[in-house]
This record gives structure tokens, C-alpha cells and sequence, in this order.
């Protein structure tokens, strides 16, 4: 008479413990806002004092490729282009470490250090809601691969100094067009 | 007696197994969904009251890109869009086409996968439709 209600727990216990497995695998909520939209919106996009459309969206090609970025797609009626970039991931401070642990403790840590990496870039120009001035934004995301080929690593990139970076090329690109050159 | 019973058991159970392991890979499970094709269309579709396509399509990449998408590709006589997140490990992919439904209005129809998984749930299209909503200052029309 004793034993039953004890089974009785294990079996809910398990039961519920297949019901949380189930509701992990999607989680809710992924094409909300989150609370720090606004904040990068402001580092992605830029405006320019300018109406020529065609002159900044060639500028963006020309800078993507100056960036040593392949041009995936585009619709020029959208102002979309984008584009991406196989490049070098090792960091040598993470591949001494690995391998001093390695020696250390006969680990294979080397073996999940970051290899390459392929980065994707997204830029967008439309005309501001005034119509008077260009606005550009550009995303940037990236797939990191470690030793082994595993993809280790995806993120957005939200450095301020990457998009500083295309931001003084695009720039610099503007002004070079304009001159053709 | 006893030994051929055993063997023939064995058998059946191999048998089995190599049946079912043969079974695993149909191509069919990739074309399965949930729900029904019209309660589908019904979740993941809204009408707005405009007939601006080209504004549409811009604001529907401005707001994938609030979502933190990065745009992959476009095509204005299609009126489609496709862009890509990632969420944790996984990768979020989502596709809108924008067509004209009538002479006044446009429908908009988002589909999202999370990894290998197709996005069937209501709410989750929902927050889309709502964040698209408030960027164009129209009001998203359920489709019967």
C-alpha cells in the first residue's frame, strides 16, 4: 500500500521533467523589440546631406569592396545591398593559452580555439522622412569556426568602432565618387 | 522446440529494426506542418490600408533590422524580403512578401523558422505585425 504512492511521484516527476524539455526547444517573444533598439539604430545608421540615391548606394558598393567584401545580393529600387567576408579568426593570445593548458593539464583545448570566421554585412539606403538628406543603416553579423570546423561562435556585432570604421570609409567613398575617382 | 522460437524472435526483431531504420529518411517531414494551410495563411498574414508597395517593403526592412535581422536579399516585383538572426546558438530566418490584395490594400505575409523548426505559434507573428504597425502608423487587418 506504501510503495504505490511513491511511484506515483517518480512518474509525475519524470512526466513533468518531459513537459520543460518540451517547452525549451522555441523560445516567445523573438520578433519583440528589446529595450535597446533605439540605442542601435543610432550606431547603425547615418544620414547624409544629399538626394542621390544612386551616388550613395554606389558609394556603399564601392566601400564594401574596399572592406574586401563580396557582393551577395542587391535591389537598387530598395536601396539594399549585401554582402559578406571569409577573413582569418586566430587570435594569438587565445592560442598561447590553449596551449600552455594543453601542456599542462593534457587537454585538447587548441582544438576549440577560433580559426575563421565569415562576416555578413547588410546596408540599406532609403530617403529620410523628410525627403531632403540620404539615411544609410548597415548590419554586420558574424559566424565564428573554431579548430575542429565546429561553428563555435554566431553573434550580431554591436562594436561601435566597427561601424565607426565603415562609417569614415563611406564617407571618405562620398567624397572620392564625387570627384571620380 | 525452445531454440528455433528464440531464433525466430530475433529475427522479427531485426527485421523490424532494419525496417524502421530504413524508414527514417522520407523526404516528407520536410513538407509536414501543424496546422492547416488556411489557419496558417490566417496567423502569419495581415492587410494593411495602403498600396504603396515600395514604402511597405522599406518599412518592413526597417523593422526586421529593429529586430536585429541583417536584410540577405529583396526583390521588389515580388515584393519579398529575407533576413537572418541569431538567437542564443540558433538562427532565426524570416521571409515577408508584400502583395497588392485589391486596389486599396497590401497584404503582408511573414514566415519564421527557429533552427530546423517552422514558427507556427500566433503570438510570436503577432509581435511582428504589432512592431510593423507602429512604424507605419497603420492599423494590421486579420485576413479571414
Amino acid at each position: 500500500m506504501k510503495k504505490r504512492p511513491r511511484y506515483l511521484k517518480l512518474f509525475i516527476i519524470g512526466f513533468l521533467c518531459l513537459v520543460l524539455v518540451g517547452c525549451a526547444s522555441i523560445p516567445k517573444g523573438f520578433l519583440k523589440p528589446t529595450e535597446g533598439y533605439l540605442e542601435t539604430r543610432e550606431l547603425q545608421m547615418r544620414q547624409y546631406d544629399t538626394t542621390d540615391e544612386k551616388q550613395i548606394i554606389t558609394s556603399v558598393a564601392g566601400v564594401l569592396q574596399d572592406l574586401e567584401f563580396t557582393l551577395d545580393a542587391s535591389e537598387t529600387e530598395l536601396g539594399l545591398v549585401s554582402a559578406s567576408k571569409k577573413a582569418d579568426a586566430v587570435s594569438k593570445g587565445q592560442v598561447a593559452g590553449a596551449v600552455l593548458l594543453d601542456i599542462l593539464c593534457g587537454s585538447h583545448n587548441t582544438a576549440y580555439c577560433d580559426k575563421s570566421q565569415v562576416v555578413k554585412a547588410s546596408v540599406v539606403v532609403k530617403p529620410s522622412l523628410d525627403g531632403k538628406k540620404m539615411v544609410v543603416r548597415v548590419t554586420f553579423q558574424r559566424i565564428v569556426w573554431n579548430m575542429s570546423n565546429q561553428v563555435s561562435r554566431v553573434e550580431t556585432i554591436k562594436d561601435p568602432e566597427i561601424y565607426k570604421k565603415f562609417y569614415d570609409s563611406l564617407s571618405k567613398a562620398i567624397f572620392l565618387e564625387a570627384q571620380k575617382i | 522446440m525452445k531454440k528455433s522460437k528464440i531464433f525466430i524472435v530475433i529475427f522479427c526483431v531485426l527485421f523490424l529494426a532494419a525496417g524502421l531504420y530504413g524508414c527514417a529518411t522520407g523526404a516528407g517531414k520536410a513538407f509536414e506542418t501543424k496546422e492547416s494551410q488556411v489557419k496558417l495563411r490566417s496567423i502569419q498574414t495581415r492587410a494593411f490600408d495602403t498600396t504603396d508597395k515600395k514604402k511597405m517593403m522599406q518599412t518592413v526592412i526597417s523593422t526586421m533590422q529593429d529586430l536585429d535581422f541583417v536584410i540577405d536579399k529583396a526583390d521588389i516585383l515580388l515584393g519579398s524580403v529575407t533576413g537572418s538572426k541569431f538567437l542564443g546558438n540558433a538562427v532565426v530566418s524570416m521571409t515577408v512578401v508584400v502583395r497588392p490584395r485589391g486596389d486599396k490594400q497590401l497584404l503582408v505575409r511573414a514566415n519564421a523558422q527557429y533552427g530546423i523548426t517552422s514558427i507556427e505559434d500566433p503570438a510570436t507573428y503577432q509581435d511582428f505585425f504589432v512592431a510593423l504597425e507602429k512604424a507605419l502608423f497603420l492599423t494590421a487587418q486579420q485576413v479571414d
